[in-house]
């Protein structure tokens, strides 16, 4: 819709009827202190009763209100989803830190996992800022990254700014001081979900199912635990984000089920790139970027022989998961919960 | 020369991110320059001179930190001009959280950090509502969720800005705010131009140096407080 169609509506509709089709009217009026204002007029007409010193605060008249809440509305009906726009993701290699070709191309699809494996100041963080900024051979690596096979317009770029590449990260708090049910609805709010109760509803089993400890949607998010918040943090990333890149810095010692947290963010068509050392994640992946001197080294897919000894792997993660479990309920550990190791092979459970 | 106006909260984040921009520009440093205006004391000189960028700093003192900035802008881009820069940045803090240095057709950037509350974007005024690009840093310790969050009130009191994230001790995101800077066009001279926004209105006796309180000693410009019973 145009701003003339919204300057018309506005013009000629009473304030609460638009508040019922534009929720989030009534934010725009409280940021200027309008929320008190008779909602059985129309805006200009309402106007008329406020005093022309507090809109000169906002640097406001009573026709540029008007005109300016015609350009919100505009702003929050656009649809600037990037979610399901992308099909894919390309990145053209450039140049490692001495300067060398990278000679790599990897092109990664909604619900694929590639995991990023390299020492610390690898370059692993400069490869996410390659893809959060769509570089176009114009970053220090000399990177190309192409969306849905194609290199973005530059007005492409800008607009996708910061909206492209969810994180998660060990190193995330949450600081706001909410209920977790206050704290998703608000979130689902931000994101125009027609029902955010429902979506917070949701979104909290989904956390639940998750995290070791469970908690109820009345804790504050500031006093979940480590592992609480990250299940908290994975599942609304998967349900509500807007972003269709997901990366994962680190998660593998946050106390959550990482099997369940990666396949749920893989079920929700999310392009998921995950920097980690964790055999049982990075295994998981289809493919394996090493990184080596600011330079993507190498791409691997993951063998045959790499998925098979993932149950392995799975079940000396579920003895030292067990001997957790009973430290936390103050068990003493006993022989008789470790299994006998033979010739260096997990023996029989 | 370029001139670009940056305004933030105290604290926020504003030397961090006008340094890890510089060193994205593809300009060399001896060809930026950093006006900043604060109130009584700063200390961010020293990062300026660590990167050999020709910086000056000016005090308001007890003066409104916003009349300051705007009576002394022009003598900071003829001082830019002379020292033969291609960029020239000025830092302001919002000290009243309604200083707003933006001036019409000049670059106008707002650096907000994620911890300052949710909310806080709905409270900080004209330095957020006139700017033309919001920069958002400490992101990297909230969760992706109320980075949205944050983001999402953002856009409601400014629905037309860019919104940038930008991480002031790695320098993630700096890079688009380096292009932004490069494009925006040069001027000789900030005569003739206009403020986005009115300054606050300063002209009661205790601008003047009053220090007594009550009625009596109230003249000028005042602004009475309702008090409901």
């Amino acid at each position: 819709m145009e701003l003339d169609a919204y300057f018309t509506e506005v013009s000629t509709t009473k304030i609460s009827e638009l508040l019922t089709s534009y929720p989030l009217a009534s934010d725009y009026l409280a940021n200027i202190r309008l929320g008190k204002i008779n909602h059985e007029l129309t805006l200009p007409e309402a106007l008329l009763d406020v005093d022309e010193d507090i809109l000169e605060e906002f640097g406001l008249t009573r026709d540029s209100v008007v005109l300016h809440f015609c350009a919100f509305l505009s702003a929050f009906s656009k649809n600037t989803e990037l979610n399901g726009e992308i099909s894919s993701i390309t990145i053209l290699g450039g140049r490692n830190k001495s300067g060398k070709p990278e000679q790599v191309e990897i092109t990664v699809v909604p619900g694929e996992i590639v995991s990023i494996v390299g020492p610390t100041g690898s370059g692993k963080s400069r490869l996410l800022e390659d893809i959060e900024c769509l570089a176009q051979r114009d970053t220090p690596t000399g990177r190309q990254i192409l969306l849905n096979g194609a290199a973005p317009t530059d007005e492409r770029r800008f607009a996708t700014g910061g909206k492209l590449v969810a994180q998660l990260s060990q190193n995330m708090n949450f600081v706001m001081d909410l209920t977790v049910r206050e704290f998703l609805e608000m979130h689902a709010k931000s994101r125009m979900t027609t029902d955010p109760a429902e979506t917070a509803d949701r979104c909290f089993a989904c956390a639940n199912t998750l995290a070791g400890e469970k908690f109820t949607p009345e804790t504050k998010v500031t006093q979940l635990s480590g592992g609480q918040s990250r299940a908290l943090m994975i599942a609304d990333t998967a349900l509500m984000s807007a972003s269709p890149i997901i990366l994962i810095d680190e998660i593998e010692n946050a106390g959550i089920d990482r099997r369940e947290a990666i396949k749920l963010l893989a079920n929700h068509e999310k392009i998921i790139l995950m920097s980690t050392h964790d055999p049982l994640l990075a295994l998981r992946a289809d493919k394996r970027i090493v990184i080596k001197n600011g330079g993507i080294a190498k791409i691997l897919v993951t063998t045959e022989t790499e998925r098979q000894s993932l149950d392995h792997i799975q079940q000396m993660d579920e003895i030292l998961q067990n001997l957790r479990n009973h430290l936390r309920k103050g068990d003493t550990i006993t022989m008789e919960m470790i299994p006998k190791m033979e010739d260096n092979h997990v023996g029989t459970l | 020369m370029k001139l670009i106006t940056v305004a933030g909260p105290p604290s926020s984040g504003k030397t961090s991110v006008i340094l890890k921009t510089i060193a994205q520009l593809k300009v060399p440093n001896d060809k930026v320059g950093v006006v900043k205006f604060d109130s009584l004391t700063s200390f961010d000189h020293l990062r300026y001179d660590e990167q050999g960028i020709a910086n000056q700093t000016g005090f308001a003192g007890k003066i409104c930190p916003d009349h300051f900035f705007v009576s002394n802008i022009e003598d900071a881009v003829q001082w830019g001009k002379r020292k033969g820069l291609s960029i020239l940045i000025t830092e302001s803090a919002g000290l009243c959280n309604r200083c707003s240095p933006h001036i019409n057709g000049i670059l106008s950037v707002c650096v907000i950090d994620n911890l300052s509350g949710v909310n806080t974007p709905r409270k900080i005024g004209p330095m957020l509502k006139y700017a033309d690009i919001i920069v958002v840093t400490k992101g990297d310790i909230v969760s992706q969720a109320e980075r949205e969050v944050f983001a999402f009130n953002i856009k409601e009191v400014n629905a037309n800005a860019q919104i940038l994230f930008i991480n002031g001790i790695t320098g993630q995101g700096a890079f688009l705010l380096a292009k932004y800077w490069q494009d925006t066009l040069d001027i000789d001279t900030l005569k003739d131009r206009k403020l986005r926004f009115t300054m606050p209105a300063a002209i009661c006796s205790y601008c003047t140096g009053e220090t007594m309180i009550g009625d009596t000693y109230q003249m000028g410009m005042l602004k009475r407080m309702e008090f409901e019973e």
